[in-house]
Formats: C-alpha cells, sequence, structure tokens
C-alpha cells in the first residue's frame, strides 16, 4: 500500500509541474508606462510618496535592497539561501538596471502575484507570500515613493541556483504549495486595532520570514505563524512571538513590545542580531499608533504546548557546575547573580526566550560575539557586551550557556562545545 | 517667628535627610544582587575595550588588537565607517560597528584619541641587520627607484601620525603592521579612493613588508608621541582620506 501511495504522490506532483508549466508558462507582457492606468501626475503627489516612505520603511525594503557600504536600494548583492544565491535587484528608477520602466502594474504583479514583469515566477526570497496581503493603495503609495528617488544604475548579480531550484518553472509547484495570493480580509470579529496590527505583521512587515520554522523546501506553514524559527543560513533563532503561555514573549506587556520595537530595549530583553538591524532600520520609525497595533496583534497569538523535555544523554551537573564559575567571573557584573539584569542597560537573563529559545544559538552567539544593542532616536549611544570569542574555549563557552538554560526559573537544554564551534563564525551579510 | 524659621529650615532638610536614609536603604537592599552601573562612555563601550583595552592601549600580548589611544579622531572614526561599508573587512569589527551612528562613531573616536596611557612595546621576531637596515631606510626616506615613498613623509618625522587622518605607526605590534600591509594588497583593508596606503603597499615587496613592520615595531618612542599639527606634511601622493581626488596613481 505504501508504494501506491508514493506513486500516486508522484504522480500528483508531476501534474502540478505540467501544470504549471503550461499556465505559468510566461507569455506575460509588461505594461507600459504608456498604457498604465496609474498616471505621472497620481505618482508625483507628494501626500503619497511621504506614506509610500513610511510603508516601504515598516516593510524594510533597504534590509535586502541595499548592500553594505553600497548605494540605498541599489540591490547590487545576493541573498545566501540553502538553495543557492539570489540577487537582489535594483529597486531605484534607473531605466537600464531598475524600476524606471516599471508601470505600477508590473509592480502590483511582482508584489501581489509574486510574478516579474514578463510573467516569470519570482523567487520567494521576495516575500510576496506576505506582501500579497498589502493593499493596493499601499503598494501604490510604495511604488510612488520608490520612483522620487534618484536613479542609482547597478545590475544585479546572476543567478547562483543549485539543481533543480534553478529551473524558474519548478516555482509553480512551490506556489501550488506554499503561496496563497490576495490582500489581507480584515477579521470583523476584532478591533480596528488587532487589525491592523495583524495587517503589519502578516502582510509588509514578513516576521514570519524569520519567526517561523522552514520545511525542506523553504517554505513556511500556516500553522507554524510566528512560532519562531532557526533563520537559515545565518543561524540565528527567531524566537516565537506568542506572550501567552510557553510562548517566547511569556510575560511582555503591550509596552515591553512597543519599547523594544521603537528603543531596541525593554525591561523582559534587547534586540540583537539581525532583529537589532530590523529595529535599527524599520520598526524604531514606527508610528506609536502602529507600535501598539502590532503588540495588540501579538498578545492575541494563542499559548503554545510546553516543550517536551528532551532526555539528557549525559550528566550536565558537571558542564553547568563549571558554567556557574564561568558566569560569576565574567557575566554576574552586568546581568546579576539572578540573571535579572540592570533595568534600563542590561537584559535580564532569566526568563529571556533569547536564552532558552530550543537551539541554544542565540545565548552561544551572543557571548561569541558580544555588540552593541540597537542605535535608536529613543537610545542614541547604547550600551554595549564584549565578545568573548577571543578569551573563551568552545567549552567554556557551552558551560556558561548551558548554566544559563538551567539557572533561576529557566529550563533548556545544555550546549555541547561542539555546538559552539559550528557557530564561531561572524555572520555579516 | 523663629521658630517659623527653623520649621522652615528643617522641612526641606528633613526631607533631604530622609531621600538620603531612603537611598541609602534602597541601595543595601539592592547591593546583593543588582550590580551598579556607571553611565559613562567607557561603560557604555565594553564591546570595544575588552579587545582594544580600557583606554585604548591594544593587547600588546596579542599583536592583532591595535593600540586605539591618541590616534587622531577623523581617523578612528573614518576606519569604523570603512568597516560599516565593507572597505575594511575584518568580521568582528564589521559586526560590532554595523549599525553605530555616525554621531555615537564620532563620540567613540574622540574617547580614544584623548586617552593617554603609556606605550608597551610587543615582542618583534628576531630579524637580520640587512632586514631591519632595509626597513630603517624604507621608513625613513622611502625608495625613489620604485616610487614608493618614505614612511615618514606622510605620517610624520616621528611617525606619531599627523591631524587629522593620517595615524601614527609607533608601538604598533610587528604581527598588526605587516598583515595590515598585507591586507592592502589583498584587498582586505581599502579606504576612500584614492586609496594612496594601498598604492604604496602595493609597490613594496614582501620582504619588505617584513622590513618596515620589524623597523617600525623595534622603534625608539619619541618623548612626544602626539600626532603633529594638521598641515605639517605634504603627502607625496593623492589621498582621498585627505581630500584629494584623481586615480591616486
Amino acid at each position: 500500500m505504501k508504494w501506491l501511495l508514493r506513486l500516486l504522490l508522484l504522480i500528483v506532483l508531476l501534474v502540478v509541474l505540467l501544470l504549471g508549466w503550461l499556465f505559468f508558462g510566461g507569455s506575460h507582457r509588461p505594461t507600459p508606462l504608456a498604457m498604465s492606468k496609474v498616471t505621472a501626475a497620481t505618482l508625483q503627489d507628494p501626500a503619497l510618496i511621504a506614506r509610500g516612505e513610511y510603508l516601504a520603511t515598516v516593510g524594510d525594503c533597504a534590509g535586502c535592497h541595499t548592500a553594505q557600504g553600497g548605494a540605498r536600494l541599489a540591490g547590487g548583492r545576493s541573498l545566501a539561501t540553502p538553495f543557492g544565491n539570489i540577487p537582489v535587484p535594483n529597486i531605484t528608477p534607473d531605466r537600464e538596471t531598475g524600476l524606471g520602466d516599471w508601470s505600477f502594474e508590473d509592480f502590483w504583479q511582482a508584489l501581489h502575484v509574486g510574478k516579474g514583469r514578463h510573467g516569470e515566477l519570482l523567487y520567494p526570497a521576495f516575500s510576496y507570500t506576505a506582501y500579497t496581503k498589502v493593499t493596493h493603495d499601499d503598494a501604490l503609495a510604495m511604488f510612488a515613493w520608490l520612483q522620487s528617488l534618484p536613479p542609482v544604475r547597478q545590475p544585479a548579480p546572476s543567478l547562483a541556483l543549485n539543481f533543480p531550484y534553478s529551473v524558474r518553472k519548478s516555482l509553480a509547484a512551490w506556489r501550488a504549495l506554499y503561496f496563497r495570493e490576495g490582500e489581507y480580509k480584515p477579521d470583523p470579529a476584532q478591533s480596528a486595532q488587532w487589525n491592523r496590527g495583524a495587517y503589519l505583521v502578516q502582510g509588509l512587515g514578513h516576521c514570519n520570514e524569520c519567526h517561523a520554522a522552514r520545511d525542506s523546501l523553504g517554505g513556511t506553514s500556516g500553522d507554524q505563524h510566528l512560532t519562531g524559527g532557526q533563520i537559515p543560513m545565518q543561524n540565528w533563532y527567531a524566537p516565537d512571538l506568542s506572550t501567552q503561555q510557553n510562548g517566547g514573549l511569556q510575560g511582555w506587556s503591550a509596552q515591553d513590545i512597543v519599547d523594544l520595537l521603537k528603543t531596541g530595549q525593554s525591561a523582559k530583553g534587547v534586540a540583537f542580531g539581525p532583529m537589532a538591524d530590523v529595529v535599527a532600520t524599520s520598526t524604531q520609525h514606527l508610528s506609536d499608533d502602529d507600535l501598539q497595533a502590532v503588540a495588540t496583534y501579538l498578545q492575541s497569538l494563542p499559548p503554545r504546548t510546553p516543550p517536551v523535555e528532551e532526555p539528557q544523554l549525559f550528566n550536565a551537573k558537571a558542564i553547568v557546575q563549571q558554567g556557574e564559575k564561568i558566569y560569576t567571573q565574567h557575566c554576574a557584573d552586568c546581568h546579576g547573580k539572578d540573571g535579572s539584569g540592570v533595568a534600563g542597560v542590561y537584559p535580564p537573563l532569566n526568563g529571556n526566550s533569547s536564552v532558552t529559545e530550543p537551539s541554544g544559538i542565540n545565548a552561544t552567539r551572543m557571548i561569541l560575539l558580544g555588540g552593541f544593542a540597537p542605535v535608536t532616536a529613543a537610545n542614541p549611544r547604547p550600551y554595549s557586551m564584549p565578545p568573548f570569542a577571543q578569551q573563551l574555549s568552545d567549552s567554556e563557552v557551552s558551560a556558561v550557556v548551558s548554566y544559563m538554560r538551567r539557572s533561576w526559573t529557566n529550563n533548556a537544554s545544555v550546549v555541547r562545545p561542539e555546538d559552539v564551534s559550528r557557530y564561531r563564525h561572524t555572520p555579516i551579510d | 517667628m523663629n521658630t517659623n524659621a527653623s520649621l522652615r529650615f528643617a522641612k526641606p532638610f528633613g526631607a533631604a535627610a530622609l531621600l538620603v536614609v531612603a537611598m541609602l536603604l534602597g541601595a543595601t537592599s539592592h547591593a546583593a544582587d543588582a550590580p551598579s552601573i556607571p553611565d559613562t562612555l567607557q561603560q557604555r563601550i565594553a564591546a570595544c575595550t575588552t579587545c582594544h583595552g580600557v583606554h585604548g592601549e591594544g593587547s600588546p600580548g596579542s599583536g592583532y588588537f591595535p593600540r586605539l589611544a591618541g590616534k587622531p579622531a577623523v581617523y578612528l572614526a573614518r576606519q569604523m565607517q570603512d568597516f560599516q561599508n565593507g572597505l575594511r573587512k575584518y568580521a568582528p569589527m564589521e559586526y560590532t560597528v554595523r549599525q553605530l551612528s555616525p554621531a555615537y562613531m564620532q563620540e567613540i573616536a574622540e574617547y580614544f584619541s584623548a586617552q593617554q596611557v603609556p606605550y608597551s612595546h610587543s615582542p618583534v621576531p628576531a630579524v637580520s641587520a640587512a632586514t631591519l637596515q632595509r626597513g630603517d631606510l624604507l621608513v625613513s626616506k622611502g625608495d625613489p627607484a620604485r616610487k614608493i615613498p618614505a614612511c615618514a613623509s606622510c605620517h610624520g618625522s616621528q611617525l606619531t601620525g599627523v591631524e587629522p587622518s593620517t595615524p601614527g605607526l609607533v608601538g604598533l605590534p610587528y604581527d598588526y603592521l605587516s598583515a595590515q600591509l598585507g591586507s592592502w594588497r589583498t584587498h582586505t583593508r581599502a579606504t576612500v579612493a584614492p586609496d594612496c596606503m594601498a598604492v604604496v603597499a602595493n609597490r613594496l615587496s614582501d620582504s619588505d613588508i617584513t622590513a618596515v613592520a620589524a623597523s617600525l615595531a623595534s622603534r625608539q618612542l619619541p618623548a612626544d608621541t602626539h600626532a603633529q599639527a594638521a598641515g605639517s606634511v605634504t603627502p607625496p601622493l593623492p589621498c582621498g582620506v585627505l581630500g584629494a581626488t584623481g586615480d591616486g596613481t
């Protein structure tokens, strides 16, 4: 029976691929500017452009579309994925290398439908699974702002994907599995504030791109919404965002969420790694109303089932005892013997989801790399954590991380020295 | 009247005394666990000082964390900016400064620039007298035949740097100096064009790098280690960091 099921599955997959080939085969033509329903005068409306700039900041377009040291939004870098490198395009209005010849219809097709100007299927590194929820009006505002920028000439690097992902048409199958086209539909049972928060988190904010686990095809399934996951290639863990029982943000108030997104730190924790960049370039600029809306929505995420206690394969006691000594020597001066931190300066480690998240990567990396809390208007001169990569060995780091993960009210698995050595390199891009 | 006056005085005094007592009580009840963290820049930049030293003295024991103390502030701020932009490639530095604001980087640069701490010598590998002699010659006279300017022609007659953008070279460890000269040749260290130091580094031979790094690292320190005044040297090459334009040849 099992082989029959497999054969059936294979046939279904082949049919999906074939249908994809036939129906998404790329017969589309770009809409010429002269044929666009959106006039040049509309796109030059200063109010629309200003709104577009705000929305593009919420969506953190620059986070991906700007290369290190490169011109803003001019692309010119590759995004590393488990499937290969995907070039990040130039979205300034340069006619040859950017969006200069694009009509709004072309832009909408990319953002909402996930297809390029010529109907080619876009790789979902461009998060159209989220952006499809963006309203037509908001998309128009962003397009108007992008077209108002100074054009920068910069061609994109070439695609470097492994087979079979290099065959664009194979994306038809991926889309059938993971992509549902459609603008955000407000839930009439919820408040306007909740709906605004859901719209921002699920749509432009594309939070789920990091804060959910990906399967072997790089997709996220609907029931994993914001439940946390390891970020591919960057190897940081984006925690679960539920504030309720067993959630990654258990006990966080709406104000704690607003504080973290606006200032980079809250009474419960500090943004670091990729989230520090997100706060610095995007969330600190959100209006207070939008921040409150995001908090309201996150607070409504359901409680989680308690994590399954993994059986310890070896005696963790010795490693935790060694860790306590290192903690007392290097960590307690700032984070406190009881792991409660210093309000407004150093984050608590007790009850901190970045310490107790399932993988142990975040605490390991923080100890190795240290670093500054994000620079924000509200916290322009942040405190920092020293890196310990140059003075602690793999086994010392694993000991102190294991101590923190099993002390006070924390009860997470220990981290082994070989886990530490895997994360010694510094992620930059 | 008299009583009233003393009461008027006693009230705020009493309140102040109570406040002090309350603060002391608060302090002692907290002292057990909550650390007291000074609100100073030095405390804020623990990520920097753990390698470069609290006063920017560097880590003489390990040759790869250079001294920052006393280097021109404009130079130091520029280096952080170059790490941000990926012109200088060293992942831990790129990571640490990646989203600091220009204002904060300037403040940090000024902090290290203002530090005055004694220099300490790092060990220099044993090189032959001839190598050291070659190094001394490159430092003070350069090699006109190969269009290599003397270090001193830009970095100051005492090699203590020149305000505002040229760093001092004295007191830097051999390992750091030779690694930096090498990194200009492998394009892992660069700055705004025209990058005059890249031109010079690429005119040096491998043995020149050893010689010049050994000569600089084993040099006696001058009495005055401050950077020379701005405009006191005329650089022989156009340098972007000094405001020059052109292709730097």
